[in-house]
């Protein structure tokens, strides 16, 4: 690692000892995150592990029942709002309006977020070509294919060019096109310097596109660095095996590969 | 700490000017939809006036005093009916909305925590607007006449939509507590038909044995119903405007923060 004491990039995201607890369920269990700008971390783990309750402490949808976190120094809690204007939140649970066209959601978001009409519709465009949406632009959402249907989530979340970008499982449930389709985005997208915080079931989502890996299992990080590292680590040669080596159980039964690897751990 | 200069640093808060267009914003998206599902006209224009030919031509005769007779009595009963019951709808709406994740993409934009509460509110209130004027004017077709002046008839029509922009409040509020859409279904019709059916809205509350009419005399419903009635075909007006703009003011100052908060607190 060459990460120094004295000198280092500025955290978009910090979290300290976050935990969150739902009835007698403990969904994040003390976390800590130091993610710095302009890259793409990737919190892996099983179904239930705590990830989507990590993002929507993040993005200011739920409060922390103990621990903090900040994005680009701003407390998610204290100062939800500043917190608000740099981020962009894509999840199978953020959604759009159904019955509004493309365009006009898109449109909303952009009015929502102070732009003019004339702005918002400008901005609204502009993304729906880059996502080739523009020719469905005029149709009710309903109408979308599972693919399209994730991409326009991902315009939403990007109007307002946030600085800070969560994806919730932005592929689960998509064909593997799809899927190609939207790492081609998110690459595109921290080319130009915007933060990704992903979170995945798919080991190799994290392996595509994840600079660092945190490697989560019942609201707890097990395991933290780049996927070489992680590799190294446990001496396991794929991501699966870190998996296994690391909670001695698997990470998920069906990832999107075809090419799941038996691993002797 | 952070790398944002002075001149960088994001407001820590909505500015109320900006909140109110937000809240214009969402009240839009749901006028919109109607464009898009055509179907919704029919629950916001056919319902109420099957609703009035039904209280006229078949229950008139019994308990009215004849159709005609009825309908004077009637029609602003059934407008105060209809916007009561279209604040369930605003509840359902949102409910959906908690549902299908549509409100945590809006909870992690940088808007006012009311504007999309509000924005449902108003929507509602306008497509009732519409509803008013379709109920006034078949109901105009069928004979009625208001016995005051054009501009008394408007305050009726106005103080109706003020009164439901407010009670709205409270069933917006359940709506945010319910687990589901279903739920605020049950729970808002097991509430609001007693309510409604039990007042002055429909009969003279006079008719009704002793117990119930205390409790029907209580009713904001009765209040807004003899209000509006007594605008429109004539009867007392101050007691019922005045009492009715105060459940509104309540209904306004105590269910709108509890509502807010609900659906901030939700997870």
């Amino acid at each position: 690692m060459t990460v120094t004491t004295t000198v280092r990039a500025a955290d978009a995201i910090t979290a300290r000892g976050l935990t969150k607890r739902f009835g007698a369920t403990t969904a994040v269990d003390g976390i800590d995150l130091d993610i710095p700008a302009g890259t793409v971390f990737g919190l892996l783990g099983p179904n239930g592990a705590g990830k989507t309750t990590t993002i929507r402490i993040l993005a200011t949808l739920i409060s922390p029942d103990a621990g903090r976190a900040t994005v680009h120094g701003y407390d998610v809690g204290r100062q939800a709002h500043q917190v608000r204007q740099l981020i962009g939140l894509t999840g199978q649970y953020a959604s759009v309006d159904e019955s509004l066209t493309g365009l006009e959601n898109l449109i909303l978001i952009g009015r929502l977020i102070g732009a003019s009409r004339t702005e918002a519709r400008r901005r609204a465009r502009e993304l729906l070509t880059q996502f080739r949406l523009a020719e469905a632009a005029g149709r009710a959402v309903k109408t979308y294919s599972g693919g399209m249907r994730r991409r326009l989530d991902l315009a939403a979340s990007l109007v307002g060019r946030p600085r800070v970008l969560f994806l919730d499982e932005p592929t689960t449930g998509l064909d593997p096109r799809s899927r190609g389709e939207l790492w081609d985005i998110v690459r595109e997208l921290t080319a130009s310097g915007v933060t990704v915080l992903l979170t995945t079931q798919y080991l190799e989502e994290a392996d595509q596109l994840a600079s660092q890996i945190a490697v989560i299992d019942t609201g707890r990080v097990i395991a933290q660095g780049t996927s070489a590292e992680l590799k190294a680590r446990t001496g396991a040669d794929t991501l699966d095996g870190v998996f296994l080596a690391l909670t001695g159980h698997g990470a998920c039964p069906a990832g999107p590969t075809d090419d799941l690897e038996e691993v002797t751990a | 700490m952070t790398t944002l200069s002075p001149a960088d640093q994001p407001p820590a808060r909505v500015a109320p000017m900006r909140a109110i267009q937000q809240t214009g914003s969402l009240a839009w998206r749901t006028l919109v939809q109607v464009k898009h599902n055509p179907f919704e006209l029919v629950d916001f224009s056919v319902q109420p006036v099957m609703f009035l030919l039904l209280f006229v031509y078949v229950f008139g005769g019994s308990i009215g005093g004849g159709p005609r007779a009825y309908l004077q009595f009637v029609l602003f009963g059934i407008i105060v009916q209809n916007s009561l019951f279209t604040t369930l709808n605003t509840a359902i709406g949102l409910s959906t909305d908690l549902d299908k994740g549509f409100s945590s993409r809006l909870r992690a934009l940088p808007i006012a925590r009311f504007a999309p509460l509000a924005g449902r509110v108003l929507a509602d209130v306008a497509k009732q607007a519409w509803a008013i004027a379709l109920l006034y004017t078949v109901g105009t077709i069928m004979g009625f006449r208001a016995a005051t002046s054009v501009p008394a008839v408007l305050a009726a029509v106005g103080l109706v939509l003020v009164c439901t922009l407010a009670f709205a409040w409270i069933l917006v509020w359940i709506g945010m507590l319910m687990a589901n859409p279903e739920k605020v279904q049950i729970f808002g019709f097991v509430v609001l038909f007693p309510l409604t059916f039990t007042s002055g809205a429909f009969v003279r509350t006079a008719t009704m044995p002793g117990w119930l009419q205390v409790f029907s005399r209580a009713n904001p419903v009765t209040l807004l119903a003899e209000a509006a009635r007594g605008l429109t075909v004539g009867g007392p007006v101050a007691a019922p405007v005045v009492e009715s703009l105060l459940c509104a003011a309540i209904s306004v100052v105590v269910f709108a923060p509890l509502a807010v908060l609900a659906f901030k607190r939700r997870a």
